[in-house]
């Protein structure tokens, strides 16, 4: 298990180095950096400043020697539109984004299994069809699009909830349901198609022939079995929720990471999208080891293996 | 060990049918079976694959596989009881109690992701005698290691808390074993239960079997395609062919006197261990399909003995002898 | 038995989405002579009204007019285009990027094969959306940039299906008689290969129609697509955002054409797959 955990570890590092690198070639290979990194109205001494801290007028490798020393102290540039370091600016957005994610995560789960697995008990029968016209739908629409639509129902027509900003429970309500959709249809799917699987499975025989009740052999020998094929999904599900909180966070003006991440974009504030993108990628990583380790738990035959 | 002829009957089918529906057609799969099982006897069911004998057993467990199968008629009489008759709820307390059941395959009858101990133990706490619902967690432990050692599991105090993956093909299908009879049942149907594994183990196995039912006098339904296999385990044979039993008979009448020629030409396909080494023969052919079936002899188009009268009409079951009957027109009535 | 003879329903054709499909299609290739009016051109006396069915609706606009007076259907014909065209460049490169790097990983296999696959994997993990903002902000908004952007997004799926399907495709006695032959490894994969996985690559191109039409417009949304005034789709939503209360069909009714696309295309393409390729099923 320790084994396990550590090679896991390795892989992440290699991974953010990866990103790394690209983000940091992505700002030289086009045009000067300089211009990407300072204000359109910085100073000639501004510029020169900065030429000598990124070490621009040397080599390309010393360059990137320099971006990685800094990164490694924690220092990915100053975001140009908040003078302040982008570090800090993402630190300091990101647990209203942290808030966010679990309700989400939780709705598509408590929504999602479940009716995963009535549409599999039903298949092919009423419920299953309106299982399976919901997951459609839900992927068919965008999300940002849904936001919208939502704020429209619910805000501008009936007045019931507000639409946008952050604030009491109320006003997680349409952000939590525009962000979870897509993972309502798609735990929905997976474990759907999963119980089909596990259902037919002998050991599920086997549980029968013991006598155990239908809601013993459904809920735990076949779920629990189920649930490996969905865990397995969570490395593709984690950086659709990233990206989704951008999306949903600019609908609803919620200040987390994910509408810093769209400010950065229409502001054309590069060394604050570039940290944005080194340390979210630290967070997709770490959360990706901590279902790694869930899996384990969940699988007996990887965590003895 | 000879079966006590006087033996009560604890399980007893009479023209059991569990067709397929589909949508191209019906499937009859199992068309008309009846046959008895007493207590302490091991009756063989032998035939081909797909002539329906492991959709016999789950017809007797009530447990269909989805997709259009149906028993629609006949009875399946435990003690004396129509199961067919009984509630979902009435059979779940009769399956793993009274009646018990070991698949083919070791390797995927046993739920990977949970401890040997737990499966285990969800079976034991189900035992009619000595009823362990309320015992605390450790004597329920202690009681699975005592079944894991019935069924002759090295180091059973520490295989309790391993998992399916961890184990051999053969110590896993002793643990079905264990799992199957913890309910004490009175029948136990063993559904091609050596097939997966190697011959050797097949052997340790077969012993096994033997021994547990010397111990606890149920009844077993022997399922296989091995002729010599039903030579070491059984009583009594049933010989099953396109969804029905065309010979039933203790095994050394089925085995020196066989009356139908599927029976004569499965015996004549399975090489003797002993003796000079003959020809094998194989059938011809192939079993008709199950959708159309013909209204004559089913085995009439592979048979050497064909006459008119085998196309016109099935022959009724015929009784051959003592305890044996046949369904073939030229089986001679004792 | 008889547990494998499962009743499988028979896929019916899609009219419907395919009816859907073609109007998009039409829309987008005719877009000039269909449009009522130019979708750049704005009047400004015109703005915010709404469609022609509500009151204060003008005949003029079927669908009413966004805050710069301009007219929202021909904005959405003109949308089609930018979103089919989009749609085809970036399926061709990124699809085409996936499925070049899967033969050689299948085929080759060894070291290559696991280095190319690792980075399929890491492709998985990290949102190419994210990396599609950057691409935006340092290549500058454009057609170029969204296609660079789409393929990270593509690549990788297609590189993963064609892969495993070139692996069984290896083991098969043509390549070896080829192999015997003595062709050379790129001609094996060219000639013998290639014709192969062109079935699957179809299905995959249909499937993921939809993930690049949606992609589009998120990006559009965020503001790193193609940029103003060239109407699409998902800028006409964002532009549309602020006026909710009081003008909802400029933003709603574009995200309606979206949905309908996605659908249509997302049915048709499980049905092409049930009928081409059912074993692409688990994906």
């Amino acid at each position: 298990m320790k084994r396990y955990i550590a090679r896991r570890l390795m892989q992440g590092a290699v991974l953010l180095c990866m990103v790394a690198t690209i983000v940091f070639f992505l700002g030289r290979l086009t045009g000067n950096p300089v211009d990407l990194m300072l204000p359109e109205d910085a100073t000639a001494e501004d510029r020169a400043a900065l030429t000598q801290t990124l070490g621009l007028d040397g080599p390309i490798l010393d360059q990137f020697a320099i971006f990685v020393g800094k990164a490694i102290h924690g220092d990915l540039g100053t975001s140009i539109r908040m003078k302040q370091p982008a570090v800090d600016a993402f630190f300091d957005r990101l647990p209203n984004t942290l808030v966010l994610i679990p309700w989400a995560i939780l709705l598509g789960m408590l929504l999602g299994i479940p009716l995963g697995v009535v549409a599999a008990l039903h298949r092919g029968g009423l419920l299953d069809r309106a299982a399976g016209t919901v997951a459609v739908l839900g992927v068919a629409m965008p999300s940002f699009w849904l936001g919208i639509l939502l704020i429209f129902v619910f805000s501008v027509e009936l007045g019931w909830l507000p639409s946008g900003r952050m604030g009491g429970p109320a006003h997680y309500v349409l952000p939590v349901i525009t962000l979870g959709t897509f993972l309502v249809a798609g735990f929905m799917r997976i474990t759907r198609s999963a119980m089909l699987e596990v259902m037919e499975s002998e050991f599920v025989k086997l549980a029968r022939i013991k006598g155990l009740s239908e809601a013993v052999v459904i809920w735990k020998h076949c779920l629990r079995n189920a649930l490996i094929p969905v865990l397995t999904l969570w490395g593709v599900f984690v950086g659709n929720l990233i990206t989704g909180a951008i999306v949903t966070e600019t609908v609803f003006a919620w200040p987390g990471i994910g509408r810093l991440t769209y400010e950065a974009v229409i502001y054309r504030d590069f060394p604050l999208l570039q940290a944005v993108i080194i340390l979210k990628s630290i967070l997709i990583l770490s959360i990706n080891l901590a279902v790694d380790i869930l899996y384990a738990y969940v699988d007996p035959r990887i965590r003895l293996a | 060990m000879t079966p006590d002829a006087k033996g009560e009957t604890v399980l007893e089918v009479r023209d059991l049918h569990t067709h397929f529906f589909l949508r191209r057609g019906v499937v009859k799969a199992v068309d008309g079976v009846s046959f008895s099982l007493r207590r302490g006897e091991v009756l063989g069911l032998v035939g081909e694959s797909g002539c329906g004998k492991s959709l016999t057993a789950l017809s007797l467990m009530r447990l269909l596989p989805k997709g259009g199968a149906q028993t629609i008629k006949g009875e399946v009489l435990l003690g004396g009881e129509n199961i067919l008759e009984c509630t979902p709820a009435e059979m779940r307390e009769i399956r793993g109690r009274r009646i018990s059941m070991v698949l083919q395959d070791p390797q995927t009858s046993l739920n990977p992701v949970f401890a040997i101990g737990d499966q285990l133990r969800e079976a034991l706490l189900r035992r009619k005698r000595a009823p362990l619902t309320r015992a605390p967690h450790a004597e329920v432990m202690k009681e699975a290691v005592a079944a894991l050692r019935r069924v002759e599991i090295a180091a059973p105090e520490q295989r309790i808390s391993q998992y399916p993956h961890q184990m051999s093909g053969g110590m896993k299908q002793r643990v079905v074993g264990a799992i199957a009879i913890s309910g004490e049942p009175g029948v136990l149907i063993a559904d091609e239960p050596t097939t997966a594994l190697d011959v050797t183990i097949q052997l340790q196995y077969l012993k096994l079997l033997k021994r547990l039912q010397a111990e606890t006098g149920m009844a077993i339904l022997f399922i296989t395609h091995d002729f010599g296999v039903v030579g070491r385990m059984c009583d009594r044979v049933a010989v099953m062919y396109a969804g029905r039993i065309v010979e039933c008979g203790p095994v050394r009448r089925i085995f020196e006197a066989p009356q139908h020629p599927y029976t004569r030409a499965l015996i004549a396909s399975v090489p003797k261990m002993t003796g000079p080494v003959g020809r094998l023969t194989t059938i011809e052919g192939q079993p008709p399909s199950l959708m159309d079936l013909p209204v004559g002899c089913r085995f009439a188009s592979r048979c050497s003995l064909v006459e008119q009268r085998c196309l016109d009409a099935y022959p009724g079951t015929v009784r051959v002898g003592d305890e044996h009957t046949a369904d073939c027109w030229k089986a001679t009535p004792a | 038995m008889g547990s494998k003879a499962r009743v499988r329903r028979t896929a019916r054709v899609p009219w419907i989405p395919i009816a859907i499909i073609s109007v998009i299609v039409i829309m987008a290739l005719f877009a000039p002579l269909l449009a009522p009016y130019s979708p750049i051109d704005q009047t400004l006396r015109d703005k915010l009204l709404p469609p022609a069915w509500m009151t204060g609706g003008s005949d003029k606009y079927f669908l009413g007019t966004d805050a710069f007076g301009r007219d929202i259907l021909s904005r959405l014909i003109y949308g089609a285009r930018v979103s089919l065209m989009v749609a085809v460049l970036a399926l061709t490169v990124g699809g085409g990027v996936g499925l070049a790097v899967g033969i050689v990983a299948g085929y080759v296999g060894g070291a290559v094969d696991s280095v190319l696959m690792r980075l399929v994997d890491a492709a998985f993990t990290f949102p190419a959306i994210l990396f599609a903002l950057l691409l935006s902000v340092t290549m500058g908004q454009g057609l170029g940039t969204l296609v660079i952007a789409i393929t990270l997004l593509l690549w990788a799926s297609f590189a993963r299906v064609i892969r495993g399907e070139v692996l069984s495709l290896r083991q098969r006695d043509f390549v070896a008689l080829a192999r015997v032959r003595g062709c050379s490894a790129p001609r094996i994969m060219l000639t013998h290969i290639l014709p192969n996985v062109l079935n699957t690559f179809m299905v995959l191109v249909t499937l993921n129609i939809g993930v690049v039409i949606i992609a589009e417009a998120t990006l559009s949304f965020l503001g790193a697509g193609i940029p103003p005034p060239t109407p699409t789709w998902g800028l006409m939503i964002s532009e549309g955002r602020g006026r909710i209360a009081d003008a909802w069909w400029v933003a709603l009714i574009p995200g309606i054409a979206i949905t309908l696309m996605v659908l249509s295309v997302n049915l048709f393409g499980d049905w092409l797959r049930d009928r081409l390729d059912p074993r692409l099923r688990q994906l």
